[in-house]
């Protein structure tokens, strides 16, 4: 852990020192003007420490601050762990379970409030007052965070988070090593708050922040309006970067084909929500030089029922593996330039991630064709040939498309299948709770940070299931007690050996692919279409396009 | 001799043969049931169509080619220009039998979608009238002839039905069933049965047709003819079956083709909204929400569902005014709210 800390650091160093004169001088260039966002709707409630979406965490990068924070830079450098709101990554100690921040001085919220030690212990506490939706999970770990989930009223995190305010000093213990805290440390969830902030969701009204910008107004139904926060001096150019745009216009409503057209007339800068499939021709080949592709650590699969027939059976969950022609997924996605066919759990350029296809018509590293006579085969041996499955679509144009494919694929290998797409809104949970017997499902799974566990532990462990709850992310049901044991081992040892580990964590992932609990499907891209006045586009891995990074004028 | 001719009693034609003479002078009737009728047989010929085409209209076809002029052509087009980003489905072939309205998001040809999407809009608008108007004419009669308690009771529950927005009460009623389906006692609809869509409209509809017939019924309940039927002795039952319900036949004649016009709106307006239809079968509303995602590229694949909708519902309701005026020229019986 030691080792690995001092290489980020290092590393950090090196980044700064290259950065630094380049942005200068840009941002004398470029300082200013208004950069004009565009979204279908917003991203539910403005509250850091509870908001879950991408949209929300996008927005979050120029405007909150952790201790630590992703590095603000492009592609994989994005992944990099780099201190923040704390002078130095952290003093690690008590055999890794002991984490001691030195706090920066001299930093104001946007309200003109000094920010201290005491923020940060009533930030890390209003996690669980809210009962913010990863309390349970990524801050678990804290000594006394049991007890703040039992009572979350009186949460003190005695023991766990402890204040030094003449030292500037948070120090943070767990109740055993984490490998992973500081990149859970890094998310908006964990950002620092003022210490006076209600202990409840905060909706639409703003909370003061410590970042380049704050957040001057919002309406759900029509807008958000972000702009310079007034006491901000830049500490960390890579983690807290002043920004070009003096002011982030983001507006909400309109179509996506709306969108598209007020970015090609120059009214909009960009859209968040994905292209319309039937523009993807015309803005390919009339504006690509607006186009950006990024790859994306996320997961397109569907998950098969473990504990429901036909797929409580292996060889029939397999066979569905085998007969999924992902090149035709990929198609239905928008093409090989937006998406690439997947067999395993783990994205590429992932940590752990090493190329593996068993159910392929070669099987092997990549997958090549679909292989439906050894489909029909294991279905016929599975004894589960003629029985009925229906799967659960988001009723969105893709994933409906994606399960009306699938269901002629199952009807293919002698299956009786239908298809139904549900609301996007409830699709989610509905998938994840067992009342409702789903057999099949399709959706997503997109990084929170990078570590092969935020896939295979959280979607495939034991711990992950829970019967008849709309919060059983191990949608599968898959539990199998080798795996889990190994996992846990994983977990253990990335906190002395983050490279053994992922190789751990490779081998976890080729068993779990060889289970089939779920099929994976294709690793989709992003595809960010900006105006043409927008320079500088970054893509951060971590969060996407770094918005206030890229100028206007 | 006299040349003088016999006089011969003149025949006089019954009220139906009027009625249908009438409505056989009626042009515009004529005009619009001829081409419900022609939309009716092209629907039926859905299962020639695709094996003459020799396409599945419920399969993905994403990898197709087919012949045009001795050329091979994909079904689904990638862009060769720039970036090189999507599919485009053919469009008009304009070929009978090969993909003559072009393809859809899925491959599939969109002419054979579309004759049996409306054999699927037909038959749920169909069996929901019939549903619609058993159901309607039971607790009209019942209500109006019973009257008292039993009108009281009925005429609530209809007016509670009533108070709700059509499409509201059908978008929730099918939202509740459309992924577990209908379980009550001995009936069992599964979720994705043609019934479901039928027994949803066919609910929501009811008052539509009870409150006019209960009108009816309970000016029928005081004439003549019942009260002396009353007054003999016959039986309730027996005289809403042999002296009321003939009285009303012309009424629920016309309401047959309002109704279901009504019928095939809400059908497509559900399986547009992915609440009817569950793909991937197909209705006229399915295809419409199909292709919506390629209006900009392929329009006619939303329009050509939107436009036989309009066609079929429109010759319904013109249709339906000239029996209306055939059957019953003075009837004030109207569909719709006020």
């Amino acid at each position: 852990m030691k080792k690995l800390l001092l290489a980020a650091s290092a590393a950090a160093l090196l980044a700064g020192t290259w950065l630094a004169p380049a942005q200068a001088e840009y941002l004398k260039e470029h300082r200013g003007g208004t950069i004009r966002l565009l979204a279908r709707s917003a991203a539910g409630t403005l509250d850091p420490h509870i908001n879950y979406t991408d949209q929300g965490w996008q927005m979050y990068q120029p405007i909150y601050d952790g201790l630590v924070a992703f590095r603000k830079a492009e592609g994989m450098d994005g992944f990099t762990i780099v201190p923040d709101l704390a002078e130095a990554l952290p003093q690690v100690s008590n055999d890794g379970k002991t984490f001691t921040f030195k706090l920066r001085k001299g930093i104001k919220f946007s309200n003109g409030q000094e920010m201290g030690v005491k923020d940060v212990v009533a930030s890390f506490q209003r996690i669980f007052k809210v009962s913010g939706p990863t309390s349970g999970t990524f801050y678990a770990g804290i000594v006394g965070a049991d007890k703040c989930l039992a009572d979350t009223k009186n949460c003190t995190l005695e023991g766990g988070v402890v204040g030094d305010e003449a030292a500037g000093t948070i120090t943070l213990n767990l109740t055993k090593p984490d490998a992973e805290i500081l990149y859970k440390l890094a998310l908006p969830h964990a950002v620092v708050l003022p210490a006076d902030t209600p202990a409840e969701d905060m909706g639409s009204k703003p909370i003061p922040s410590t970042g380049a910008y704050m957040i001057s107004a919002f309406d759900p139904n029509k807008g958000m309006t972000v702009s310079r926060n007034p006491n901000f001096k830049q500490w960390s150019e890579e983690a807290q970067p002043d920004g070009y745009p003096d002011v982030v216009q983001y507006d909400f409503g309109l179509s996506e084909e709306a969108a598209v057209t007020a970015i090609q007339n120059g009214e909009a800068d960009w859209m968040f929500d994905a292209l319309p499939s039937d523009r993807l021709g015309e803005l390919g080949s009339k504006s690509m030089d607006q186009l950006h592709i990024s790859p994306l650590s996320a997961w397109w699969y569907a998950p098969l029922n473990n504990r429901l027939a036909p797929f409580d059976n292996e060889k029939a969950r397999q066979a569905v593996a085998y007969a999924i022609d992902r090149n035709t997924l990929v198609k239905l996605f928008g093409g090989k330039v937006l998406a690439s066919p997947v067999c395993q759990v783990l994205p590429p350029d992932f940590p752990g991630h090493e190329d593996y296809c068993p159910f392929t018509k070669n099987p092997g590293t990549k997958w090549s064709a679909p292989d439906l006579d050894k489909a029909k085969q294991l279905v016929e041996e599975s004894g589960t040939k003629g029985q009925k499955v229906t799967i659960i679509a988001e009723d969105t144009a893709i994933s409906r498309s994606i399960g009306v494919y699938l269901q002629s694929v199952l009807t293919s290998i002698g299956y009786v299948a239908d298809v139904k797409p549900i609301s996007p809104n409830i699709q989610f949970t509905y998938i994840q709770n067992t009342n409702n017997k789903v057999q099949m499902s399709i959706t997503q799974w997109y990084k929170d940070y990078p570590a092969a566990s935020d896939f295979l532990n959280i979607l495939f462990s034991c711990s992950s299931f829970r019967e008849g709850s709309d919060a059983s992310i191990n949608i599968a049901g898959f539990c199998d007690k080798d795996i889990d044991a190994k996992m846990q081992k994983a977990l253990d040892l990335g906190v002395t050996d983050q490279k053994a580990a992922d190789k751990m964590w490779a081998e976890i992932d080729k068993q779990v692919t060889d289970k089939a609990p779920a099929v994976g499907l294709f690793t989709p891209k992003r595809l960010d279409f900006v105006s043409k006045r927008v320079g500088n586009f970054k893509f951060n891995r971590q969060f996407n396009w770094m918005i206030t990074q890229s100028w206007v004028q | 001799m006299s040349n003088q001719a016999v006089a011969m009693p003149r025949k006089t034609r019954g009220p139906w043969a009027v009625a249908f003479a009438k409505l056989a002078r009626d042009r515009a009737a004529m005009a619009s049931l001829s081409v419900f009728l022609l939309i009716v047989l092209a629907c039926l010929s859905a299962p020639l169509y695709a094996k003459l085409a020799g396409v599945d209209p419920f399969a993905s076809t994403l990898d197709a080619v087919i012949q045009i002029d001795g050329a091979d052509v994909p079904v689904m087009e990638q862009s060769t220009e720039g970036l090189g980003l999507g599919y485009t489905p053919l469009g008009p072939t304009w070929r009978l039998g090969n993909y003559f309205l072009g393809a859809d998001s899925q491959g599939r040809d969109v002419m054979a979608r579309m004759l049996y999407g409306g054999l699927s809009s037909l038959l749920i608008s169909g069996a929901a009238t019939i549903f619609t108007l058993i159901i309607g004419t039971a607790a009209g009669l019942i209500a109006g002839y019973f009257g008292g308690i039993t009108d009281t009771v009925l005429s609530r529950l209809l007016d509670v039905l009533w108070a709700f927005p059509i499409y509201l009460l059908a978008i929730s009623l099918s939202i509740v069933t459309i992924a577990q389906g209908i379980r009550i006692g001995p009936i069992d609809i599964e979720s994705g049965s043609l019934w479901l869509p039928v027994i949803i409209i066919g609910i929501v509809y009811v008052p539509y047709v009870a409150r006019p017939i209960r009108g009816q019924v309970l000016s029928l309940r005081h004439s003549e003819f019942v009260l002396a039927a009353i007054n003999l002795g016959v039986p309730g039952w027996r005289i809403l079956w042999r002296d009321i319900l003939p009285n009303i036949t012309t009424t629920l004649i016309v309401f047959v083709p309002l109704m279901m016009a009504l019928n095939m709106l809400t059908e497509s307006a559900l399986s547009f909204l992915s609440i009817g239809v569950q793909p991937p079968a197909a209705s006229w509303g399915t295809i419409i929400q199909d292709g919506q995602a390629l209006l900009y590229t392929r329009p006619l694949v939303a329009l050509v569902p939107g436009l036989a909708i309009a066609v079929s519902v429109m010759a319904l309701n013109v249709f339906g005014d000239g029996l209306r005026d055939a059957l019953d020229p003075r009837s004030k019986v109207r569909l719709g709210r006020d």
